[in-house]
């Protein structure tokens, strides 16, 4: 009798269970499937499963593959120092049975927050030891430097050195502190969108503009238009508000797609950064509500989306580079940015004070601005996708604080928490020995050369 | 009767073991054969590639027209990349696209520490090669729980570039190469 309760209990209770979790696996909120604390990088997009696990049984090969549809083109970016093509030669099978580094999820396990070391991914430590074990034979420098320490500030990454290779350091060993044409590079999707258009581009006037007339658009938004570099490279109302394929019909608040359809590089970026990932995936927009970083309690609940911090129809850049990142922002750093030389300077060239190009913003460093080249003429954009050069911060270095720094200030600075904490204010309080190894080791190595010719 | 009929099927099963024995082994042979002729025509186009785009690519923009450098550091100097990076990537590049067969070029004093022999058969090979100029070595070997078809090929200093470029690298070990001599060899592995 007692066996036949415990029966019905159980199947109750099992019948309860799986009713609950299949639901849940075929509603929007699986929360209760999120194995453990998502990383710094995922989070926003873990309830979006399908996105890593694409198959329910799918193992390795397919995470690998999901992996690189969001990070692939940022890796071939940065000239990844360990692509997956460098491990699969069969002679380094025994170096990947230990470690296999031609799998992303063998370093960066999700769900593992207690693995995490301060990167935003999980680490493991001393992994460069499995293929660099004898790097001190032609290292001097590295004979007493553990393996836990490869990956310090301002010495190695695994997979952008692109501002830490030993030829970089020699090279830019004796730049000054800060350069005497310390410049950012002026962005030119304008100039670009008139070489690369059939006929030339007329400049608009309020009586240009083509909303429709039954709308009855404020003045003031008229107006506003007309000052921006839209108006100027005829981009009408139409253009945005109304965009074939994307919005049919009129819409008020057109969405990232509408801006897709001119600055794809910038919506590119956005989309897979901190502030429009969710976009991406068609959840809804990431508010600061939902950081994980401290914001002011006032706009927590503002939707994330391109006119956030563009807001519309001024489009001032000058707003978005400072105005819009302290209006949610609330961190040590970023409140320590107006006591900084670098807002002293942004300041000073908006008021008319300083140089342009001089002033460092926000965004200046954290949306930075990217070269590229085609037809041997520099495209200068701004870079939306943060992740690049958020962490490790050495990935700043070439395209942030090179413009206007020193390799060896830089290095510097960038490995002294407290005055990145601090923003700035002040002088580098450590010294990275990379710039004088490398350059030592060079001339050690041009004095052995001529020692062995001689003999 | 009996005896005799017993006397012939031991006979035939004898010879019919030795006969299949034999078309084992020649067809064995016959494979490994096919995979020596494969290795060789894969390194007659690695050969050919590398050979043309020295010649016509690095040599004649480089030292004939003077219009751009070749650098290791070819990305930061806008330059061309090195005849054995070129080489390293392509075959990087086949690997990744799935290729069936792996190859690289390897060195007893590499400039690039990667380029060093690692397993047994790489450090045996690589011997052979500079102990017998001109010839081929040809082996098997066991990798990863796979077994291997591996061929080296000498790769000899075939102009004063690549004497002069290796003896004064600073990564390189070895600063006496001369005109002739073999600095080192292509390795192709291809699974049995
Ligand atoms: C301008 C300099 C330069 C010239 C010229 C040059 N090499 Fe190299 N070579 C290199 C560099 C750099 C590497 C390392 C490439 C890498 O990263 O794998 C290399 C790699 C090699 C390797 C693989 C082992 C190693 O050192 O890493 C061999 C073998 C080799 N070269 C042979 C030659 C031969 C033969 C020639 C002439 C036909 C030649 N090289 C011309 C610079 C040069």
């Amino acid at each position: 009798m007692a066996s036949r309760r415990a029966w019905i209990i159980w199947c109750s209770f099992a019948l309860a269970g799986s009713g609950y979790l299949g639901s849940t696996l075929l509603g929007q909120d699986k929360t209760v499937y999120v194995p453990g604390t998502t990383s710094d990088g995922h989070y926003q997009i873990e309830l979006r499963c399908d996105t890593c696990h694409a198959y329910a049984f799918g193992g390795g090969p397919v995470l690998q593959k999901r992996c690189l549809t969001c990070h692939g083109e940022e890796l071939q970016r940065i000239q990844d120092s360990h692509p997956r093509r460098v491990f699969i030669d069969p002679r380094n099978a025994d170096r990947i049975a230990d470690v296999d580094a031609s799998q992303c999820i063998s370093c960066h396990k999700e769900h593992r927050p207690e693995m995490d070391r301060g990167m935003g991914v999980t680490l493991p430590v001393d992994f460069c030891f499995y293929c660099h074990e004898d790097i001190a034979e032609d290292r001097l420098s590295h004979r007493d430097v553990p393996f836990d320490t490869c990956a310090d500030a301002g010495c190695h990454n695994f997979h952008d050195n692109s501002g830490l290779y030993e030829a970089f350091l020699v090279k830019n060993a004796e730049a000054p502190d800060t350069l005497d044409i310390a410049k950012v590079p002026k962005r030119n999707a304008a100039e670009v969108r008139r070489m690369v258009n059939k006929r030339p581009l007329r400049r608009l006037t309020r009586d240009d503009h083509d909303a429709p007339r039954y709308l009855d658009v404020e003045e003031q938004i008229i107006l506003d238009w007309e000052e921006t570099a839209h108006a100027k490279s005829e981009v009408n109302c139409m253009d945005c508000h109304q965009v074939a394929g994307i919005t049919n019909e009129w819409r008020d608040n057109p969405e990232f797609k509408a801006c897709n359809t001119c600055h794809k590089m910038e919506v590119s970026g956005y989309i897979q950064g901190k502030h429009g990932m969710r976009l991406a995936l068609e959840l809804s927009p990431m508010t600061p509500a939902q950081a994980r970083l401290p914001m002011k309690k006032k706009n927590r609940d503002n939707a994330m989306g391109c006119t956030s911090c563009h807001r519309s129809h001024r489009f001032d850049t000058v707003d978005a580079a400072v105005k819009a990142c302290l209006k949610c922002h609330d961190d040590q750093h970023s409140k320590a940015y107006k006591a900084s030389l670098h807002f002293d300077l942004w300041r000073k060239e908006n008021e008319g004070e300083g140089e342009t190009g001089r002033g460092v913003s926000c965004a200046t460093c954290h949306l930075p601005r990217e070269v590229r080249r085609h037809r041997g003429k520099d495209i200068v954009r701004v870079q939306h996708n943060q992740n690049g050069n958020l962490r490790p911060n050495e990935t700043m270095i070439r395209d942030v604080c090179l413009r206007c720094h020193g390799l060896s200030f830089s290095l510097d600075a960038l490995a002294d928490e407290s005055l990145i904490r601090n923003n700035f204010k002040g002088g580098p309080a450590r010294h990275v020995k990379s710039i004088d190894w490398a350059v030592a080791r060079a001339k050690n190595a041009q004095r052995d050369k001529e020692r062995q010719r001689v003999k | 009767m009996s005896q005799s009929i017993v006397r012939m099927i031991g006979l035939s099963v004898a010879l019919g073991m030795l006969i299949s024995l034999g078309f084992g082994c020649t067809t064995e042979q016959g494979s490994t054969m096919h995979l020596k002729r494969m290795a060789d025509s894969l390194y007659a186009v690695m050969a050919a590639d590398r050979k043309i785009y020295s010649k016509l690519v690095v040599n004649r923009l480089v030292n004939e027209e003077a219009v751009i450098k070749a650098s290791e550091h070819w990305r930061d100097d806008r330059a061309l990349p090195l005849p054995a990076q070129m080489f390293r990537m392509a075959a990087e590049e086949a690997m990744d696209s799935g290729a069936n067969f792996a190859y690289s070029l390897l060195s007893l004093w590499p400039i690039n520490p990667q380029n060093k022999p690692r397993t047994d058969m790489e450090k045996t090979g690589l011997k052979y090669l500079m102990d017998n100029p001109g010839k081929n070595y040809y082996g098997e070997e066991s990798l990863g729980g796979r077994r291997y078809f591996t061929a080296l090929y000498p790769d000899v200093a075939v102009a004063d570039a690549c004497v002069d470029c290796h003896n004064d690298h600073k990564d390189s070990p070895k600063s006496d190469f001369e005109i002739g001599d073999t600095m080192g060899g292509v390795i192709i592995r291809i699974p049995m």
